[in-house]
């Protein structure tokens, strides 16, 4: 009470000054919050951003004449000697076609065939004769034929590609930009939607508008299967030891420990173990999806125990006490009572592993499953297991690496799909937990 | 495909010592199964776990140990001729194996010299014709083993069953066995992780210097031999990206965490919460892209030449800028959840009293609730950074790949994850220091981080106040 005329109504400079940093400090609360759903916001605009035209494609639909004197000269359509035909004996169709067309749409252009023929895609010409050589009895009639454009065509049609940006381009030149704004008019080049993004195979360096990640995707799968036929039951057989039967000794304790701190081990040194034991040791085949999902079970391993022990941490003892007061034994009260009880929490937990294993990739990449194109889609589970195959995420680090930026759409549209897979598994693991949580 | 025959058989081995169990059992207590010590199914279990358990233990060890046997072997043939400097065992090895293997797969026997595919070197047919013959010698005798291990295993556990058999105990040893072997796992993993990068360290210290690898200064790895491999500057290079991401991680994190548990009503925490934790789901190779295609080019029209702040400072769009920001993204919900579990579990009855005694809500979080939490919140700083040291997709596809000391942030630099990387993902001998150094670098990341998890964990219990 130094100055009797003090209201506590009235506030002195002291206590402003206190409430003012009162209001700062919330606000850097706010603040703070603020910057991470903004950063949220910002990565998911930018991953949808660059991503949804992966999904589009521009394709030319050409009427081409399949000539039998170039195609079959024998006319006996006998597939060995139809597979003598390369592609470059389809190159005269194409451009023949891509003539007529132009033609047909009465556009004046001064392009040579060459030149407008290469609006198309690098493997119109495979795709073309693959065709061909599943559909003989079309050879001598004239077929319409989607093919896809040329990645710069498709670059322009999305905004990626600008007259300014070609200057440089050896791939095109305005005039035949000018050819695609009229064709695109006349209907013949159109932009829609892609499957074969979705569903089909990587392709090279050359072909960025044929890759797709349908491949990989079931390299993923099949890593996932391993991941969960060997993670979930040693997982749960740990856990249940850890928890139900172990004694407390100092062996015990250094498990804990260690399964502790294995779920805190970089994850790219998971991928040297990987290197160093499947495959430098043991000469487990490379790049094959069997390794991956035996280094990804070692990592996730530690995430299953930690979940499933707390799902059986949750059990309470009466329900153990009941079982045992029954006559059960130690194990027949654990596997009978309390490990159903404990199941939907195991498999959340379960469902949470696989969703991390799905996004890892720096192990990935120290097995080889990088740096080569997966092209050929597994044929059955054996093969699945131990061809070489790529995994979602290391091919959208493979199309990151590459030169061409068309490559990065595909990145992007890449991300869209496999977040879409982690949205889904981690949804259904909230949905598992709130449908089948008990409250003891 | 033989080993998945074999597994067909032991498969089907195990499914007849059940039915064979049980049946001994049933005619023994005289077709009711009341007489029976233990519940039927145990009989028949017992005879189908002492058959399929010893056999695939035999077939997980022989298919581990046959292809050492067989390498060893081969390698003992290979030519001498051919082992020059350029062309090492390992190389050599590598091919016999590439060659061997798909040779193998096609089921071939005998020689082979025809069908060898084209571009084999032709001095090393002899090594592979002993790999294949090898090979097959040990999928027979395999087999053998496998099946006789799988009978033999099965008639000793069916010649004791009887009515007074204890096989519920039999079985539930049994059990109890493999889940102990389950959880030993864990200890085998991270005895292999040591291990595998031990064996191979010590490899590359003898063919390099220990002093040049933690003392050197320069790092720049040459093929032809002869290079510099300091871990020094890709320390700096991980440890300064790793700053930056706490400089941006610590305070964001630290604040929303604050505010969640001390301001924010249930409906708030409700809804931003898991908003937050979403940041934490999202698999690195997206921040990897995010740091590539995105940041890095924003951070280029703001710094370089040209750019929208007139400054010539940043040469290309990978920095230590570029990564650390956007692991610092990554790791503000690792550290604001951490950080907001530790707020929470200090007690109401301390906040009270520091309100009651006049100060307001701030002061209280700051004097009261911050000191009290501060272990825990020193541990979560320290996880984080174990977690920015070892992250690598971020740093591979952001901080570019020159090795070097330098405090300019907006400068690309490396790191000991990308080293490991791209020094095992090129095309390098396995033999050869450049590739060996990897395995030097992994064992120090893993020390790195073990140790700082080590420290969390040990000042977390060493200064956490006992409440209650």
């Amino acid at each position: 009470m130094t100055d009797a005329t003090t209201s506590l109504l009235t506030q002195d400079a002291r206590t402003k000054k206190r409430n003012a940093a009162e209001a700062r400090f919330k606000l850097y609360g706010i603040a703070a919050i603020g910057i991470g759903v903004a950063m949220l916001i910002l990565l998911l605009v930018t991953i949808l951003g660059n991503g949804v035209g992966a999904f589009q494609q521009t394709f030319v639909t050409l009427h081409v004449e399949l000539q039998e004197k170039k195609l079959d000269k024998k006319g006996n359509r006998d597939p060995e000697d139809l597979k003598k035909v390369t592609t470059f004996g389809y190159d005269p169709l194409m451009k023949a076609a891509f003539d007529k067309a132009v033609k047909e749409a009465n556009v004046e252009t001064k392009l040579k065939p060459k030149d407008q023929a290469a609006l198309l895609s690098k493997s119109a010409a495979a795709d073309l004769r693959n065709y061909v050589l599943a559909n003989p009895e079309h050879i001598g009639k004239t077929i319409e034929f989607t093919f896809l454009a040329n990645s710069r065509v498709d670059g322009y049609l999305k905004g990626r590609v600008t007259r300014e940006s070609i200057a440089n381009d050896k791939n095109i030149n305005a005039a035949q930009l000018d050819l695609v704004d009229q064709l695109v008019k006349a209907g013949v080049i159109e932009k829609r939607f892609n499957p074969a993004f979705i569903l089909g195979a990587d392709a090279s360096d050359q072909r960025p508008e044929a890759a797709g990640i349908g491949v990989s995707m079931a390299g993923s799968f099949f890593m996932m299967l391993v991941v969960l036929v060997l993670a979930l039951p040693i997982g749960v057989a740990a856990s249940i030891y850890l928890e139900e039967f172990a004694p407390k000794n100092w062996i015990t304790d250094i498990i804990e420990v260690n399964i502790s701190n294995l779920a805190a081990v970089p994850s790219i040194v998971f991928g040297i173990l990987g290197l160093a034991v499947f495959i430098n040791t043991m000469h487990l085949p490379q790049s094959a999806p069997l390794v991956g999902g035996l280094v990804l079970t070692l990592m996730t391993l530690p995430t299953i125990i930690i979940s499933t022990r707390a799902a059986l941490k949750s059990v309470p003892p009466s329900i153990r006490d009941a079982a045992l007061g029954l006559g059960a034994s130690r194990m027949q009260a654990v596997f009978h009572h309390v490990l159903p009880l404990a199941a939907p929490g195991i498999l959340t937990g379960t469902i949470i592993g696989l969703a991390q294993a799905l996004g890892e990739t720096a192990p990935l990449l120290l097995i080889g499953m990088i740096g080569f194109i997966a092209s050929n889609a597994p044929g059955g589970v054996a093969e699945g297991l131990l061809s070489p195959n790529s995994a979602m995420p290391a091919q959208i680090y493979e199309w990151a690496k590459r030169a061409d930026p068309a490559f990065y759409e595909r990145a992007w549209g890449g991300i869209i799909i496999l977040l879409v897979f982690l949205v889904t598994m981690n949804t259904i693991a909230v949905i598992l937990r709130r449908r089948f949580e008990r409250r003891w | 495909m033989p080993v998945l025959w074999l597994f067909l058989v032991v498969l089907a081995l195990t499914g007849s010592g059940f039915f064979i169990g049980r049946q001994r059992a049933l005619a023994s207590a005289k077709g009711d199964s009341r007489n029976l010590h233990s519940r039927l199914p145990y009989y028949g279990t017992h005879a189908a776990i002492s058959v399929i358990v010893p056999s695939l233990l035999v077939m997980a060890i022989w298919l581990f140990v046959q292809p050492l046997v067989v390498s060893s072997a081969a390698e003992a043939v290979l030519p001498q001729a051919l082992l020059t400097a350029d062309a090492s065992a390992g190389l050599l090895m590598a091919e016999v194996h590439r060659v061997g293997a798909e040779l193998v797969d096609q089921g071939v026997t005998g020689p082979l010299a025809a069908l060898v595919p084209a571009g084999t070197t032709a001095e090393l047919i002899p090594a592979i014709e002993l790999y294949v013959a090898n090979t097959h010698t040990g999928h027979l005798w395999m087999s053998i083993a496998v099946i006789l291990v799988a009978l033999v295993m099965g008639g000793l556990a069916l010649r004791p069953i009887n009515a007074e058999f204890r096989a519920r105990n039999t079985v539930e040893r049994t059990i109890m066995a493999l889940l102990i072997a389950a959880a030993s796992l864990a200890i085998l993993t991270t005895v292999g992780i040591v291990l595998s990068m031990l064996f191979e360290t010590i490899n590359f210290f003898g063919l390099h210097s220990w002093t040049d690898f933690f003392f050197g200064t320069t790092w720049a790895p040459n093929f032809r031999g002869d290079s510099d491999l300091s871990i020094l500057p890709l320390l700096w290079g991980t440890l300064y990206i790793s700053l930056i991401a706490l400089i941006v991680a610590v305070p964001t994190g630290l604040f929303a965490a604050v505010y969640l548990s001390e301001y924010a009503g249930p409906k708030t925490r409700a809804f931003a919460k898991p908003l937050l934790e979403i940041l934490a789901g999202i698999p690195t190779i997206v921040y990897g892209l995010f740091a590539l295609l995105t940041v890095g080019p924003m951070l280029t029209t703001l710094f370089s030449a040209g750019g929208l702040l007139g400054v010539d400072w940043m040469k290309g769009a990978t920095s230590v800028l570029t990564a650390g920001v956007v692991m610092g993204i990554m790791l503000i919900p690792f550290v604001s959840s951490l950080s907001d579990d530790i707020i929470n579990a200090v007690p109401q009855s301390m906040r009270d009293g520091s309100l009651g005694l006049g100060a307001t809500h701030s002061e209280t979080i700051r004097q009261v609730v911050i000191p009290a939490a501060l272990p825990g919140i020193v541990g979560a700083i320290l996880l984080a950074a174990s977690r920015a040291i070892g992250e690598t997709m971020i740093v591979v596809m952001g901080a570019g790949a020159l090795a070097k000391f330098s405090l300019n942030p907006l400068e690309s630099m490396t790191t000991i994850t990308t080293r490991i990387v791209s020094q095992l993902t090129g095309d390098g001998d396995f033999s050869s220091p450049e590739t060996l150094v990897a395995f030097a670098l992994g064992l120090s990341l893993f020390v790195l981080t073990l140790g700082l998890n080590v420290l969390a964990l040990f000042i977390v219990r060493k200064y956490r106040e006992q409440y209650e």
